[in-house]
């Protein structure tokens, strides 16, 4: 187990690696970024000054040198248009995301596991039928307009809830968070359930398959046979069985959270890293683009090695050296 | 002779089967109407969104059912260069549909030509393919083809290679996957005692037999295809606004949403919901069909 772990970790590192030179190559192909923050009047002088004050004179194998010294001391270089460090920028703002995405998770599976139980315990029923025709409804329906269709709903023609924006945070452990203070909480709401709906539709499925597909199996019927109420054979037998797979996937599913993320706050004006990554790619913000993937690749690799370990524990049989 | 009642009964049988869930042929008849919509929509148009000199700015932002300066009616109302939102929407889903139909093309004939040859080359080949199709795979397609339209730039072409790029790795597997299955088989050995050449059997004899599961794969992801473009046209990183899609007349409309004229962004975004909703449905329905376990 322990050699697994550590090849598994091994294989983060090059993974990472290559990321981030494939990234940082990708992102020098952006236009020079000296000729936007110049003003319009500026001579080739000042352009060229500026060219070389940013680095950006230097061949790309030496920029790249550059960066990975100062990313394995935390420095990912400085925001060209904020003139802070652009680490600083997107940590910044990582709370309000890793907020907006974990509400969003909640939501999905509080909802997802009971409406997916009831779905395939009574799949030909009325309302087994009403919720699948939701959970396809929620599959297409495209997460962009749903959000602004929030907005016009519950904001604009009720006037329920805030449009777009934070509102005030509430600071715990040194992080400022939303969901403390009611007008926090207000504005929380609308992104979160227009993030969650996706992942919500895609449980309610794999909750109902799973559920249909141990309601087969033998240990039910012993379970049944043995007198068992029906409810303690859902809640002892069946509900475990379902939940390994829904931990997987709430695992996995999160990254692409955080990834749809940049969706639901460019929508709601939610001050995540997300809207910060669309505003830095509207403004060439390289630095910060930069900083976004890295940290968003290294988000996601520790996801997937999490996971993959977790497996590992959970299932004998993922181990290597026994599969294949 | 024989060989064509042989293959007409399976698809008969098959299109019965289809038939049997109604919601699906309904979708189907929905799918079908957008189609025939999306290719006579210059026909279908009474105005041409694209052709600034006939757009009237004094028929700015008209709820639906208003009558134009020029006589004829904005049945779904008029965006904010006056321009009728029902002939916007015929040509946005001409494009919509177009984008994701081709890029699902490319990307499952590119998938499978990598696919088939992964699996027959098998060594150092397969191993380099299936680490760089895990590799993909293990970030969401929407991060990938953001970074990519971050790097190219905007226009049709640059969204269709990106819609490529993300969806390729996943038919490259699935194909992988098949194919070594059916590596084995008996009529590929029979294939290489005749002497056949490599590009003959993998293409000739083992590509028909793996195709039928993809089809009904590349269905469904066509829905994600036109979804994704709209995602990002919406973004701002996808189509310039001179070939306006579904998804670039919703983020117009993000503009005036707030003043309350929600109907520039309410139609064009139910007509895409329509077309991605009628081709999942399909999708599910090929599936069932074809999946003979739940029959």
């Amino acid at each position: 187990m322990l050699s697994f772990a550590l090849r598994r970790l091994a294989q983060s590192a090059a993974t990472l690696f290559v990321m981030s030179l494939l990234v940082f190559a990708g992102v020098y192909a952006i236009g020079n970024p000296a000729d936007i923050l110049v003003n319009p009047q500026a001579d080739q002088a000042e352009i060229a000054r500026l060219t070389a004050q940013l680095g950006l004179d230097l061949p790309l194998w030496r920029q790249y040198l550059v960066f990975l010294r100062g990313a394995f001391g935390g420095d990912l270089g400085s925001s060209f248009v904020a003139g802070v460090p652009a680490i600083t920028l997107i940590l910044e703002r990582l709370p309000a995301t890793l907020e907006l995405a974990l509400l969003a998770m909640l939501i999905a599976v509080a909802l997802g596991v009971p409406l997916g139980l009831l779905a395939g315990l009574k799949p030909k029923s009325w309302t087994g039928r009403a919720i699948m025709a939701g959970s396809i409804l929620g599959f297409s329906l495209p997460t962009f307009w749903v959000g602004l269709m929030l907005i016009l709903l519950f904001s604009v023609q009720l006037g329920w809830l805030p449009t777009t924006g934070r509102g005030p945070t509430t600071e715990l452990f040194g992080v400022p968070v939303s969901f403390l203070s009611w007008e926090g909480l207000r504005h929380l709401i609308l992104p979160a359930v227009n993030l969650a709906l996706f992942k919500l539709a895609l449980l309610i499925r794999l909750v109902r398959a799973g559920t249909r597909e141990a309601m087969l199996q033998d240990y039910v019927r012993y379970a049944r046979a043995k007198g068992i109420a029906e409810r303690d054979v859902l809640r002892v037998h069946v509900l475990p069985n379902i939940l390994i797979p829904v931990v997987t996937v709430a695992g996995l599913e999160f990254g692409s959270l955080v990834a749809f993320a940049v969706v639901t706050e460019t929508v709601f004006a939610w001050p995540g890293m997300g809207k910060l990554l669309i505003d830095s790619i509207g403004l060439l913000d390289r630095p910060v683009i930069v900083a976004y993937l890295l940290v968003t690749v290294c988000l996601f690799i520790l996801i997937n090695l999490a996971v993959d370990l977790l497996y590992a524990a959970l299932d004998p049989r993922v181990r290597p050296g026994i599969a294949r | 002779m024989s060989a064509g009642i042989a293959a007409a009964a399976p698809a008969r049988e098959f299109a019965a089967g289809f038939a049997r869930d109604r919601i699906a042929l309904a979708a189907l008849a929905v799918l079908a109407l957008l189609f025939a919509a999306a290719l006579a929509a210059p026909w279908l148009a009474p105005q041409d969104p694209y052709d600034l000199a006939g757009l009237d700015i004094l028929d700015a932002r008209l709820p639906p059912g208003s009558a134009a300066a020029a006589g004829h009616s904005y049945w779904l109302g008029s965006d904010d260069q006056g321009r009728d939102m029902w002939s916007a929407i015929l040509h946005g889903l001409r494009i919509s549909l177009g984008v994701g139909l081709l890029s699902t093309a490319l990307a499952l004939g590119i998938g499978l030509a990598v696919g088939l040859v992964s699996a027959r080359a098998g060594g150092w080949i397969d191993a380099l393919v299936m680490r760089l199709v895990d590799l993909q795979l293990s970030f969401p397609s929407i991060l990938v083809a953001l970074i990519l339209l971050a790097l190219t730039g905007q226009g049709i072409d640059r969204i269709i290679a990106a819609l490529v790029v993300v969806q390729w790795a996943y038919y490259a597997r699935t194909v992988r996957g098949a194919a070594l299955v059916e590596l084995r088989r008996e009529y590929v050995d029979a294939a290489v005692c005749a002497g056949y050449g490599e590009a003959r059997i993998l293409f000739r004899h083992v590509l028909p037999n793996v195709l039928p599961p993809l089809i009904v794969v590349a269905t469904v992801q066509v829905a994600h295809a036109i979804a994704l473009e709209a995602t990002l046209s919406f973004l701002g990183l996808g189509l310039p606004i001179t070939e306006p899609s579904l998804g670039l007349l919703i983020a117009n409309g993000y503009n005036y949403l707030l003043a309350g004229h929600y109907w520039i962004s309410l139609f064009p975004g139910l007509a895409l919901l329509l077309t991605i909703m009628a081709i999942n449905l399909v999708g599910d329905r090929l599936r069932d069909v074809l999946n003979p376990r739940l029959q």
